[in-house]
């Protein structure tokens, strides 16, 4: 799966700490991390419409992505009935924040795994994960081809 | 409030659930898509059934056992004679499905809550956070009542016979442009299309927006007849896991009266999967389909 590629150190951290709950914690865990979605900063309010959707999630999901010191920052909005997709949108979000792009466009797409969620969410339940992972990589590739 | 349809007793409204909150005969089930969303706050006193890691069998593509679905109604404080109300996300689709396994079941008193738990919310009722536990139920289930469900061998009977088939999925879904509803790419298939002779009348026409609410009697009725769905015929609906179909399985039964219609859970995930089984997709309109196999 991901032998030989790191992680960025916070996802890394993020990972190994579900990797470690069980059962019915991890899902507490993600129900807390769907708690800490940042709200959007103001220089993104009232521009919403703006924002990237990520039409492969069933979920209305919105991204938008910054560069700051070099380092990537992902804003998302995720609506409040689906506390699954926000959980995974922060764990994304608080994993890359100020990651480079070429490091977000190396992140193995199935890092998740080792997490465990399928196993307590059924997999029918992570395409919203896959789905941010593939669209916040869409993202690093713009940024790399505009430098 | 007369809405005409068949059988209203299975339907109740956000205010009387509203009224019926501590009454010891009722419990109130959520039952989500989203796993987490019960955990966000919920109505109080409703017990979480998740549909997919609480009611169907882990190493088998079926639903869960006679005895464990026992297990989980006892638990749940919910005895033969309770009345249990089902709500949920999503339009109510998980809910109808939790009603649609306890009548499998053989469970007698069932609701739905017209508009889930989107109407609930819309309206500001209250919510909260308490995982409620009720004194354990000694439960006994009835042998499955396999009238209302249907296997494959039975739709390829009713292909071959020409008998009513709805697909409720999306128009996508049913000309096969699509081989899984957008956002599940785990829940895909081999090939897309519909059964052969299927009616495409997606499960979304069946109710109002932005409430989630069933439209009326009249309405559904126009609805269904307008594409030669009638009460007197053996209908067998689905769509891609069997949810979306079970919310058409109780319009059609409980909201217009048709006595047999049965829902066939396998759905597209079983049928387009399924080596040698027939499809039909649309090619240009869909009065010039295409039989591809």
């Amino acid at each position: 799966m991901n032998i030989g590629i790191a992680l960025p150190a916070r996802l890394a951290e993020i990972v190994d700490d579900f990797s470690l709950a069980e059962g019915s914690e991890k899902l507490e865990m993600l129900l807390q991390y769907s708690e800490t979605l940042p709200p959007l900063p103001d220089w993104l309010k009232g521009k919403e419409a703006e924002m990237e959707a990520v039409p492969e999630c069933m979920t209305p999901v919105s991204v938008t992505a910054e560069v700051m010191d070099g380092g990537m920052v992902f804003y998302f909005k995720v609506p409040p009935e689906s506390p699954t997709v926000r959980g995974y949108a922060a764990i994304v979000a608080e994993g890359l924040h100020g990651v480079s792009p070429e490091q977000v466009l190396s992140l193995p797409p199935d890092f998740y795994l080792p997490m465990g969620l399928q196993q307590v969410l059924t997999p029918q339940r992570m395409n919203g994960m896959a789905a941010i992972v593939a669209h916040v990589k869409r993202l690093a590739l713009e940024q790399i081809s505009k430098q | 409030m007369s809405t005409g349809y068949a059988k209203p007793e299975y339907l109740v409204e956000t205010e009387w659930v509203a009224a019926h909150l501590k009454d010891p005969a009722v419990r109130i089930v959520e039952s989500d898509e989203d796993i987490l969303l019960y955990d966000t706050g919920h109505i109080p006193g409703a017990v979480k059934l998740d549909w997919f890691t609480t009611l169907q069998a882990p190493l088998e593509r079926d639903f869960l056992t006679q005895a464990a679905f026992e297990k989980v109604c006892s638990e749940a404080g919910i005895a033969n004679d309770t009345t249990v109300v089902f709500y949920g996300d999503k339009n109510n689709w998980f809910a109808c499905y939790a009603f649609w396994l306890f009548e499998y079941y053989g469970h007698q008193n069932r609701r739905i809550m017209n508009g889930g738990r989107s109407k609930w919310t819309m309206e500001g009722r209250l919510t909260n956070r308490e995982k409620p536990s009720f004194p354990r139920a000694n439960y006994r289930a009835k042998k499955p009542d396999k009238n209302i469900r249907a296997f494959r061998e039975e739709v390829f009977k009713q292909v071959k016979q020409h008998l009513p088939l709805v697909d409720v999925r999306s128009p996508q879904e049913y000309t096969g442009e699509l081989i899984h509803m957008p956002g599940y790419p785990q829940e895909g298939a081999q090939r897309g299309g519909h059964i052969p002779g299927a009616q495409s009348i997606p499960w979304s026409m069946a109710v109002n927006q932005p409430d989630g609410t069933f439209k009326s009697a009249s309405e559904l009725r126009d609805l269904y007849e307008s594409h030669n769905i009638r009460q007197d015929q053996k209908i067998i609906a689905y769509c891609r896991i069997g949810e979306r179909s079970s919310h058409t399985w109780f319009v059609l039964k409980y909201l217009l009266g048709y006595p047999n219609v049965k829902n066939y859970d396998g759905s597209w995930t079983e049928w387009g999967n399924l080596v040698g089984a027939p499809i039909e997709k649309v090619t240009t309109s869909p009065k010039e389909k295409a039989v591809v196999a």
